[in-house]
């Protein structure tokens, strides 16, 4: 066979493991490659305005699509642009390949022009990454890169590729990749604890699923499984922020969310149950609130395919190390070989209904403003069965559309969980829309976080993407105020989105369609026009400045000590709780 | 408000790991990265053909911290086994240290007789000096250095230590 390029290896390799789209940006690092890349018919490269937005846009489309996201940049600023992405992708487990160009082998450690320790920086921030030495090694490094990304608990890997690699040639071969010598994830749950397990379900008086992202990542199977041992058992379900979409929110089982702004359901039957089973969560801060007096009297079966992620917090009665979708399948086996019945779980569900009837998302409605609740659920209504895809940013914008946007499949609802990443939402439906083209995908945003990606609308422009941005504008970073209202006696320091840009005529200016929504009789016609204009839309949605995101349970606080109202609020805080993130 | 500790064990954990570039301050990274201790820390290779490296860590921490340590290690992509020395015991751990000691008369005699009763070796002389190289647990090495601090103590260098379980396997 005949020797290749190292660029060309690397568009081999794509070829070959089935890679339809790159999010990425050139430089002097990845000249060769981009040449590799010149007019290929297959592979998509989409050119973005920020090496951070190329990473963000590989999550969208890696977490709509369940096919890992590929990112390539340049050396040295390009390289730690991208850094955001990555580990936002390590927090949120988003399979990734993320290539960066390196300076030539023969230069690295001089401090030459764009030369950063790639390798050194996203040590930390992935989950596994490599220098590549020689166009040799090239063809088995991403094979395996990939492998990595996608198995186990997936996440971000990384490759640096020294420019004179990329130009010096070898010869290339499709890697067997059977056998690794040390990365063997353990799939499979141990027999005996799936019947323990399923054991306790069925002897369960007060029994919970507590459920995250790693259903979403094990596939759509996981999530049909998961409904259906949830209908086996009868067991309420509630997710984390991560989670939403694996289990129908229509269900009758379906509590809500979860956590620092779930609902009091949710959170007060993990505090009374007598059994919490978690299926690919970690017991996230945001979701155990005070540790001391996280679920006090239940017994906990932990499924993570993550053995780190058990008994990190939260220690554990029964853990599982397998992948979510794998002990599903073999407990929903166990079940039915053992003969069980469901529990009688009236009495459970009789006070889960008390707590259900406190309405814990209710919020008041009066004067002339729109109260951003409103938009998100006018938002779900004039979406309803049209199988939307939902971004978000960070802040309140992102806990309403949480609270009020109801998911019924999984891969639907894109959001940065672990890292809180504003800028995320974005590009992320620009990723999502590459991989689902005829799909409506909306990005809910906040007028803060919209302004962190926001040249991003020149990529949607040049690729004809009909992505919807719809903006809750209260003109304040909301949820940083929103902590200055409950912990410093709301002193709003530089909480005020001050000299913001007229967002409409921004995006008029990239060949966007700009809408602005400004009082409640125009929401509904304003959201229908967003959705049924074809091409980009932006809506600057004004809504109630003041508003703050409730249920919440403050930092630091348990489940039992949830502010459920504004009334609640008394604008001081314990120096312990001031301490807390 | 004051940030409070909680009280620790210590325990000696044997790593083999893929011998590749960076491996090292992977593994020193991720004890600093998420706040754990490394009391001390040996590397080298260990396999015919350079393939495989032994870490041996003595770390300190709370029982729910070392299983954590252990779980975060493990999931490294080049790590092939963790195991606990202090757990899976009892087992053997030598560390081998170079003591320089300087000092006439009555103190040079006094080095050279404790230096006998500890079976430290003589590996440099002169008419003022003495090398010892001694192996041996840590807390024997302690108890060496402190007895010559008295007699004239120049410098000391350790290896930290390595450790392998007692038996057959
Ligand atoms: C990159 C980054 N910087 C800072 C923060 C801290 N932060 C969290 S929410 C928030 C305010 C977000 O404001 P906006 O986007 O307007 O949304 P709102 O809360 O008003 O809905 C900030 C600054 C963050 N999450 N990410």
């Amino acid at each position: 066979m005949a020797e290749m390029s190292g660029a060309d290896i690397f568009v081999q390799c794509l070829v070959d493991l089935g890679v339809e789209v790159v999010f990425g940006y050139p430089g002097g690092a990845v000249l060769p490659i981009y040449d590799a890349l010149y007019n290929h018919p297959t592979i998509k490269h989409v050119l973005v305005r920020h090496e951070q937005g190329a990473t963000h846009m590989a999550e969208g489309y890696a977490r709509s699509t369940g096919k890992p996201g590929v990112v390539l940049v340049t050396s040295g600023p390009g390289a730690t642009n991208a850094i955001t992405g990555i580990t936002d992708a390590l927090m949120d487990s988003i399979p990734m390949v993320v290539f960066t160009g390196q300076v030539a082998t023969h230069l690295i450690g001089s401090d030459a022009f764009q030369e950063a320790d790639t390798v050194g920086l996203t040590r930390h921030c992935s989950k596994h990454n490599y220098l590549v030495k020689s166009p040799g090694k090239l063809g088995q490094v991403i094979h395996e890169a990939f492998h990595i990304a996608t198995s186990g608990r997936p996440g971000p890997v990384v490759i640096d590729i020294p420019k004179d690699v990329q130009v010096a040639t070898a010869r290339y071969e499709k890697p067997d990749l059977s056998t690794h010598v040390s990365y063997r994830p353990q799939v499979k749950a141990e027999p005996d604890t799936i019947a323990q397990a399923v054991d306790m379900i069925a002897k369960a008086q007060r029994p919970i699923f507590y459920t995250g992202g790693g259903v979403i990542n094990a596939g759509p199977e996981a999530s049909a499984l998961l409904r259906e041992l949830a209908e086996l058992t009868g067991a309420p379900v509630t997710s984390t922020l991560m989670g939403l979409g694996a289990f129908p929110a229509s269900s009758e089982q379906w509590l809500g969310m979860l956590g620092m702004h779930g609902t009091y359901e949710a959170n007060l039957a993990m505090n009374k149950a007598d059994l919490i089973i978690a299926v690919g969560a970690r017991f996230d801060d945001r979701v155990t609130g005070r540790l001391d007096a996280f679920a006090p009297a239940s017994k906990k079966i932990h499924i993570d395919i993550d053995r780190s992620s058990i008994n990190k917090t939260v220690p554990v009665d029964l853990p599982i190390v397998a992948d979510a979708g794998s002990a599903l399948a073999d407990m929903i086996a166990q079940w039915k070989a053992a003969g069980h019945k469901a529990a009688d779980l009236e009495e459970w569900w009789a006070r889960i209904a008390g707590w259900r009837a406190r309405n814990s998302l209710a919020y008041a409605e009066e004067g002339t403003e729109i109260m951003p609740q409103r938009a998100i659920a006018d938002l779900f209504k004039a979406t309803k069965g049209k199988d939307a895809i939902i971004t978000t940013e960070v802040g309140q914008h992102q806990m309403w559309a949480a609270q009020h946007y109801h998911f019924d499949a999984p891969n639907k609802w894109l959001t940065s969980g672990g890292l809180g990443t504003m800028g995320y939402g974005f590009p992320a439906a620009i990723g999502a829309q590459m991989g689902n083209p005829d799909s409506l995908v909306v990005c809910v945003a906040g007028d803060a976080s919209i302004q962190m990606n926001i040249q991003e609308l020149g990529t949607a422009t040049q690729y004809r993407l009909p992505v919807k941005i719809f903006i809750l504008n209260n003109e304040y970073m909301g949820m940083v105020r929103q902590w200055q209202e409950l912990t410093y006696e709301s002193r709003y320091s530089e909480s005020y989105s001050d000299s913001l840009p007229d967002f409409v005529q921004l995006a008029q200016a990239y060949g966007w369609t700009g809408i602005r929504i400004e009082g409640p009789q125009e929401l509904e016609a304003g959201i229908r026009q967003m959705i049924e204009t074809p091409g980009p839309v932006l809506v600057d949605c004004r809504v109630a400045k003041l508003t703050n995101c409730f249920p919440m349970i403050p930092s630091g606080a348990a489940h039992t000590e949830m502010l459920l109202d504004p009334s609640q609020v008394s604008g001081t805080m314990a120096d312990e709780a001031k301490a807390l993130v | 408000m004051h940030i409070a500790e909680e009280t620790s064990e210590r325990h000696v954990l044997s790593i083999t790991v893929t011998n590749e570039a960076g491996i090292l301050a992977k593994i020193a990274g991720l004890f600093t990265a998420r706040g754990y201790n490394i009391e001390s820390l040996t590397v080298a290779d260990i396999s015919d053909d350079h393939q495989v490296s032994r870490i041996t860590i003595v770390t300190n921490g709370p029982p729910r911290v070392i299983d954590q340590i252990i779980a975060q290690l493990d999931r490294l992509v080049p790590v092939h086994k963790v195991a606990d020395l202090t757990e899976d015991g009892p087992f053997v751990e030598r560390e081998l240290a170079l003591v320089k000691v300087a000092g006439k008369g009555e103190h040079r005699i006094e080095a050279l007789r404790l230096a006998d009763i500890f079976r430290a070796k003589v590996v440099d002389t002169t008419t003022e000096s003495f090398i010892f190289e001694l192996t041996g647990p840590s807390d024997k090495i302690d108890t060496f250095v402190g007895l010559m601090r008295e007699l004239g103590l120049v410098e000391v260098g350790r290896t930290g230590i390595v450790g392998m379980v007692r038996g057959k396997d």
